[in-house]
């Protein structure tokens, strides 16, 4: 049988990451400022499931959508925010509106439709209509907040109690840099922030967790074989030694959800797309923020070393 | 841990064949699994509406409304109930939730307090009194009633059990196909209508309280009265639509109401020739508009549908066989749905539409189209690449882990019916794509273990066991991440969690077993002397 038929990387790579922990932690802090700033301004470009109101498609194939038309129509209903586009070919336009307060979500789409159907005359269609009350908007997009806090949170317990603090403190740090930066690239490019967006959200925090796991893993392990070796060489070798898997997991991941953004529709682009980012930041993080944090902070490394809980079929010598 | 030991054997065949048995319906076109015998399991994958075309509606019981219809109704129990023990009483008015009535006769109050608390309001499990109100005396003769703080909640709960009742009672008669109806919450109820893509007759047909009462015209009451707004206490002018005059005043207390009709149907009037609405009577129902009609010979009474006045006929005679005809301003259509809302029942509030969503069908079908697409290119690229880095043997073992975990994966979902949504597909996908990490933590931790001089059969153990902590803390973070979603997430976004809670199961369980045992295997059969990694 012959070896495997292409190598990514040597056997064995020495590469020192420590070394350019500073350079990296300047990228990613100002990275992560420029996202923050980017969250408040210009801001999530939300959808309807947490801004509320309605939205659908409008056709009048084989005619060409009188936008103008549309708009005075939807005008005329007195609600506020009012957003006509067209959508795709010119016989479709997409259009968005709010409940007036107090409003029924359904009864306001309703009455929306019966009056486009008669400004605009026959045939006309309405694909995909959607409405999103202000209350269940609200309750939505405060779960989905919990969710996220909450994620993170579970995950600080895990790694905490698995490991210790220092390195709940990295896992920690390096999934709010994948969150955040996530965040900025949500809202570069203008990407809609909607219930799936948060489960894109969710499953980076997922992914980032993982991989910095089987770092910390191996980063453990070797802070108890090479009692007497500095810190940040231990670092670089847990990294280094993980560095295949890491790079083969992360290819594959990225790829596979490559698939799903060119052939998925654009139902799911900006979801797959969300997704990579977070795995590629993800991936970076777990070199770059995880490890760092703790080599800032220090291990105990004694004989008094806390030990850590044994965990299902784990046999460690 | 590379033994081959007989439970490790068997689980494995176990799964693989409950994996086969469980994904096939999916695969067999509907023809061919009708043909099968009974025994053999048909549940296919649920698509979500997403995928399937359908509509979804969110609506939500008025408690507001609910409220105040019960304040309503408790003022006129309480005017009832003294009346007729002939206690006499003034200032009955409501406020701020609170009913408030002064007793004349200060001797009267204990005994009006202890009348009222048993015979008015509802009955309530666990509440003081076993009712929901609670009545106070103040100022020694001024009682005040007002609902316990645990009526609201019984009330929304009543109210959505009945809705849902009422809601499928009518959408049955509609005859579209069948939606699925669950409550959510204590005060929501979703209803998800598959292939459905105008839900605006269902909207319209479940939007309508259809609450119908026969009350009797005040005509006591002239029309300056009704333009200044005098209104005796007991009366209320209500909206007319029947086409003569704009309101009428009419009685609060209704002599019959819609609950006690046994059936409606939409004719014609055999004078007229207009569409009608025909109705009957229960035994009860009968007795009460038998007698109100005989007493009232020559006067005018209203039909009330949701606080309008459809018409408002003079009684000619006494009406005493149970049955009837509603005239009004209808067509046949709107006659047949007032006929078929009637039938059904009245829902005991309105309900809201707090959330709807539509997918056409042929939306649908498109995203099934992509979901495949990408997942099979995503799976070949997985299985290229699995191959190019771990070589033919240990490469081959991976993606044979894989097929079995894909085909565990979907047999898991069809078995549970989980619902299959677009981000679920994501997910799925993901699911693949980490599940073969299991298989290179293993993998690379075998290289390590073969560099740093271990025996071939040595190393692979020590990669199995080893990497074992490493795949179990990878994979819990990405069970609790799932869990969160599925506990906080709204329906797309459940799907997607629950295919991603499913995957990392069956992942490990393949990664580790399955490749364990091909691997254990091929050392028995070729012990080698290098590993060929």
């Amino acid at each position: 049988m012959a070896w495997p038929l292409i190598k990514l990387l040597p056997q064995k790579t020495n590469l020192t990451f420590v070394k350019f922990a500073r350079l990296m932690a300047l990228i990613s802090v100002t990275l992560v400022v420029a996202s923050l700033i980017g969250v408040f301004k210009p801001g999530l470009n939300m959808g309807i499931d947490f801004k509320g109101g309605s939205v659908m498609e409008v056709s009048t194939a084989p005619r060409a959508v009188d936008l103008a038309k549309v708009r005075t129509t939807l005008e005329a209903q007195g609600l506020g925010d009012v957003q006509v586009q067209e959508f795709g070919s010119p016989d479709r336009a997409l259009v968005r509106f709010q409940t007036p307060a107090g409003g029924d979500a359904g009864v306001t789409l309703t009455n929306v439709k019966n009056a486009l159907k008669q400004s605009l005359g026959d045939p006309v269609q309405f694909i995909n209509p959607t409405a999103v009350g202000p209350k269940v908007s609200g309750e939505l997009f405060r779960s989905g907040i919990i969710a996220l806090a909450l994620a993170i949170g579970l995950m600080f317990l895990y790694i905490w109690f698995r490991f210790e603090p220092q390195f709940g403190l990295g896992a920690v740090a390096g999934l709010l840099h994948d969150l955040i930066l996530t965040f900025g690239f949500i809202v570069l490019f203008k990407i809609e922030f909607s219930l799936n967006t948060v489960a894109a959200l969710l499953t980076v925090i997922g992914y980032s967790m993982n991989d910095t796991v089987v770092v910390f893993d191996r980063l453990r392990e070797n802070l108890r074989k090479y009692k007497k070796m500095p810190l940040g060489e231990v670092i670089d070798l847990s990294i280094n030694e993980t560095l295949s898997r890491t790079i083969i997991t992360g290819v594959t991941a990225v790829m596979a959800l490559a698939g799903l953004a060119v052939f998925g529709g654009e139902a799911l682009f900006g979801f797959s797309v969300v997704m990579i980012f977070g795995i590629i930041v993800g991936t970076y993080s777990s070199i770059y923020v995880g490890a760092p944090i703790i080599l800032l902070w220090g291990v105990k490394r004694g004989e008094d070393e806390a030990t850590p809980i044994k965990f299902g079929a784990a046999s460690r010598p | 841990m590379l033994t081959l030991s007989r439970w490790k054997i068997i689980v494995v065949t176990l799964a693989v064949i409950f994996g086969l048995v469980f994904t096939l319906p999916n695969l067999l076109p509907q023809r061919a699994l009708d043909a099968l015998p009974g025994w053999v399991p048909k549940q296919k994958l649920n698509l979500g509406l997403d995928l399937q075309g359908g509509s979804y509606l969110l609506m939500e019981v008025d408690t507001a409304a609910l409220r105040r219809e019960r304040l309503t109704n408790l003022v006129e129990d309480v005017r009832t109930s003294l009346r007729g023990e002939q206690i006499a009483f003034g200032e009955l008015r409501e406020a701020g939730g609170v009913i408030s009535v002064r007793i004349a006769d200060a001797a009267k109050v204990n005994d009006a307090a202890n009348l009222l608390r048993q015979s008015v309001g509802s009955p309530l499990v666990g509440a003081v009194g076993g009712r929901d109100i609670s009545v106070a005396t103040r100022d020694n003769q001024r009682l005040e009633i007002s609902f316990v703080a645990e009526a609201a909640k019984a009330d929304a709960a009543m109210a959505v059990e009945q809705s849902i009742e009422t809601i499928r009672r009518r959408i049955d008669s509609l005859g579209t196909k069948e939606p699925t109806i669950t409550r959510q919450g204590t005060d929501r109820i979703v209803i998800q209508a598959a292939g459905e893509s105008d839900p605006e007759k269902l909207k319209s047909v479940i939007g309508k309280t259809a609450k119908l009462t026969f009350q009797m015209v005040d005509e006591g009451v002239t029309p300056e009265d009704m333009a200044a707004g005098r209104i005796p206490p007991g009366s209320e002018m209500l909206p007319s639509e029947d086409g003569y005059v704009p309101a009428y005043v009419v009685r609060k207390r209704a002599v019959v109401s819609g609950d006690e009709l046994t059936d409606s149907r939409q004719t014609f009037d055999s004078q007229s020739g207009n569409p009608v609405v025909s109705f009957n009577f229960n035994g009860q129902g009968a007795r009460k508009f038998g007698d109100a009609t005989a007493r009232n010979i020559g006067k005018k009474f209203a039909i009330v549908l949701d606080g309008k006045i459809i018409s408002a006929p003079v009684i000619n005679g006494a009406i005493t066989g149970g049955s009837g005809i509603i005239t009004g301003n209808f067509t046949p259509e709107s006659a047949a749905e007032l006929a078929l809302l009637l039938r059904s029942g009245a829902l005991p509030a309105p309900l809201n539409v707090e959330e709807q969503r539509t997918v056409g069908a042929e939306l649908g079908a498109d995203a099934v189209k992509a979901g495949a697409i990408s997942t099979l290119v995503a799976f070949i690229t997985i299985v290229v690449f699995m191959l190019l880095a771990y070589g033919l043997l240990f490469g081959g073992i991976a993606v044979i882990a894989l097929l079995i975990n894909g085909m565990m994966i979907v047999a898991a979902m069809s078995i549970t019916q989980a619902t299959l949504t677009l981000p679920g597909i994501a997910g799925l996908i993901l699911t693949l794509a980490v599940a073969v990490d299991a298989n290179v933590l293993i993998y690379e931790r075998m290289r390590d273990e073969a560099r740093a001089g271990k025996s071939p059969i040595m190393a692979a153990d020590a990669g199995f066991s080893r990497a074992m902590s490493t795949i179990i803390d990878a994979n819990v973070t990405t069970l609790a991440a799932a869990a969160i979603m599925f506990a906080f997430g709204a329906g797309p976004v459940r799907g997607f969690a629950w295919t991603l809670s499913i995957g990392v199961f069956t992942s490990v369980f393949t990664a580790v077993l399955v490749s364990q045992l091909l691997i254990g295997w091929w050392f028995r059969a070729a012990r080698p002397k290098k590993l060929p990694i």
